[in-house]
């Protein structure tokens, strides 16, 4: 079992005792957790890297990666190794300034909302009594970075890809909240822990399952578009737009848009896995004759649970995004405005009477 | 306030990233790179809200502000033609005018907070508690005393106002189109 208390307990204790400043130990105290927060996020990036390249081979069937390592799993340290000793190539013309800063505001939405996520019993970076809302707030800081990419490089396919990208994310993000303020009404509470403290015997999606399923299948569609993944990627058809907004970004630079989009899919998975399927929480059978099948199962470490759940959202997010053909601007823009929003706020209505009444 | 400690130092960071920004953001001539610092002055506003225990105030800042209004700004500027040409000089008048309403503004906040002491506190932990959603859910649509129903119910009219306006603005141009 990993129990992270006794860990962070002494660490705590062996920097109180040897420096007696105490503004001094919680500043170490708060980069040893950001530099774990950011090793996580690099290898999460890693792993899923590598897996994205496995399974999309699988879907195509071909093999994939399988020279570098058993079944190709150096890969993306050979990829990673690669991107870093790259030359991150100066373009003129460009307003070099934000250039520069576009892929640290997109990487910085990114990370500041996997602070937020809860990945086990009591590890999370913070635990906000408003954390859903912040997750929401801060995940839309990203689009800018995204404008603002597309503006700098002075290039009409980045342009039209920024653009692109920014409308997409306005429209989703609205379906995509209210789905997840659905859940809200019925958990109460806006607080992370909490939220899934509430779902110690039956997951939301099972406590009130109509609304809840609708909620869920909004929030997988909304969120997948949020990625600019899958049939929704518009923002860098390639086969239209080079690359859309990162065209003229390379090393380092490009690697930052890479990672975010890739933790980006990770995000979704894991605040889905949270509000709908019970995030750390184990499955549970809330009758007399299933005792012994409820405490096999909560046996299995909780963090187990957090990811297991959250790469089984992911693989359907693979399968989703390497069997749709890509969706036209005017057909996503449709199916939120006409489609999931109005159902989303009817959801909304919906499982308020189901609250009023059950 | 003790100079050194943590409340101090993560203060004076984030009114240092505040004030750089600012500045910024009114004498840089390119506009979109005065959108971008002013995205960075909200960003650090709503840090102080969270060191402030303002949870919530925080979390609107960031989608009201830093994530909303500063989207719809790269959005205006990139919709308007000449992109990233410098803007042009400032009259003379527009800046005197300018200069009386920022000394105004000025005056008044410094009277409010010379006429109206802040409490010091000494100890790091007098910190106010975080306030609890419900209290913010119940005082935002309450009808007691200290509680906003009408403002907040007023507010959303204008909001629906402007959203229709919107609407029938974009609709005009489109039949003259035709």
């Amino acid at each position: 079992m990993l129990e992270l208390d006794k860990l962070v307990t002494l660490i705590h204790s062996t920097l109180a005792d040897a420096i007696d400043i105490e503004w001094l130990v919680k500043l170490i105290e708060y980069v040893l957790i950001g530099v774990g927060f950011l090793a996580l996020y690099a290898v999460l990036a890693l792993i899923l890297i590598l897996l994205e390249r496995k399974i999309c081979a699988y879907f195509q069937c071909r093999l994939g990666p399988t020279r570098v390592g058993p079944w190709g799993l150096i890969q993306p340290i050979a990829d990673m190794v690669k991107i870093l000793l790259k030359e991150i190539i100066k373009i003129d013309k460009t307003d070099w300034i934000l250039f520069k800063v576009a892929p640290f505001i997109v990487i910085m939405g990114s990370f500041c909302t996997f602070g937020a996520l809860q990945f086990g019993k009591g590890i999370c970076g913070v635990d906000f009594n408003v954390g859903l809302f912040y997750m929401i707030a801060i995940s839309s800081l990203g689009v800018i970075g995204i404008l603002l990419a597309g503006w700098a490089s002075n290039n009409k396919y980045t342009l039209i890809g920024a653009m692109r990208s920014g409308a997409q994310l306005v429209s989703y993000e609205l379906s995509a909240g209210i789905a997840l303020l659905t859940m809200v009404v019925l958990s109460g509470s806006l607080q992370l822990s909490e939220i899934i403290e509430g779902q110690a015997k039956a997951w939301y999606i099972f406590q009130a399952p109509l609304p809840a399923f609708i909620a869920f299948i909004i929030y997988l569609i909304a969120g997948h578009a949020e990625t600019n993944r899958g049939p929704f990627d518009l923002p860098e058809a390639e086969s239209e737009l080079t690359a859309g907004y990162h065209t003229e970004y390379s090393g380092i630079q490009f690697g930052f848009f890479y990672l975010a989009e890739y933790l980006n899919m990770f995000i979704i998975a894991g605040i889905a896995t949270m509000v709908f399927l019970g995030g750390y929480q184990p499955f549970q059978i809330n009758a007399e004759w299933a005792e012994g099948f409820n405490n096999i199962m909560a046996y299995i470490p909780t963090w187990a649970w957090f990811f297991g759940k959250v790469f089984g959202l992911i693989l359907l997010s693979l399968w989703v995004r390497w069997t749709f053909p890509r969706l036209r601007i005017d057909q996503l823009l449709k199916l939120e405005w006409k489609i999931l929003m109005p159902i989303s706020l009817l959801n909304l209505l919906l499982m308020s009477v189901w609250v009023l009444i059950f | 306030m003790e100079l050194f400690s943590a409340n101090s130092i993560i203060f004076f960071l984030l009114a240092t990233i505040i004030l750089v920004f600012g500045v910024i953001s009114v004498t840089t001539t390119k506009i979109l790179r005065a959108a971008t610092s002013l995205f960075f002055v909200l960003f650090a506003i709503a840090g102080l809200y969270l060191f402030l225990s303002y949870d919530f105030i925080a979390a609107v800042q960031l989608s009201v502000y830093a994530g909303g209004i500063v989207v719809l700004f790269v959005f205006a500027i990139l919709l308007v033609k000449n992109l990233g040409e410098e803007t042009e000089k400032v009259s003379c008048q527009k800046k005197l005018v300018g200069g009386i309403a920022a000394a105004a503004g000025v005056i008044v906040s410094l009277i409010t907070i010379f006429k109206y002491g802040f409490i010091i506190n000494e100890s790091a932990d007098a910190i106010a508690e975080t306030v609890k959603m419900q209290t913010v859910g119940e005082t935002l649509m309450g009808v007691d005393q200290y509680q906003y129903l009408l403002p907040f119910e007023a507010s959303s009219i204008l909001l629906l106002a402007c959203i229709i306006g919107s609407v029938v603005v974009a609709q005009k141009n489109k039949e003259e189109k035709r």
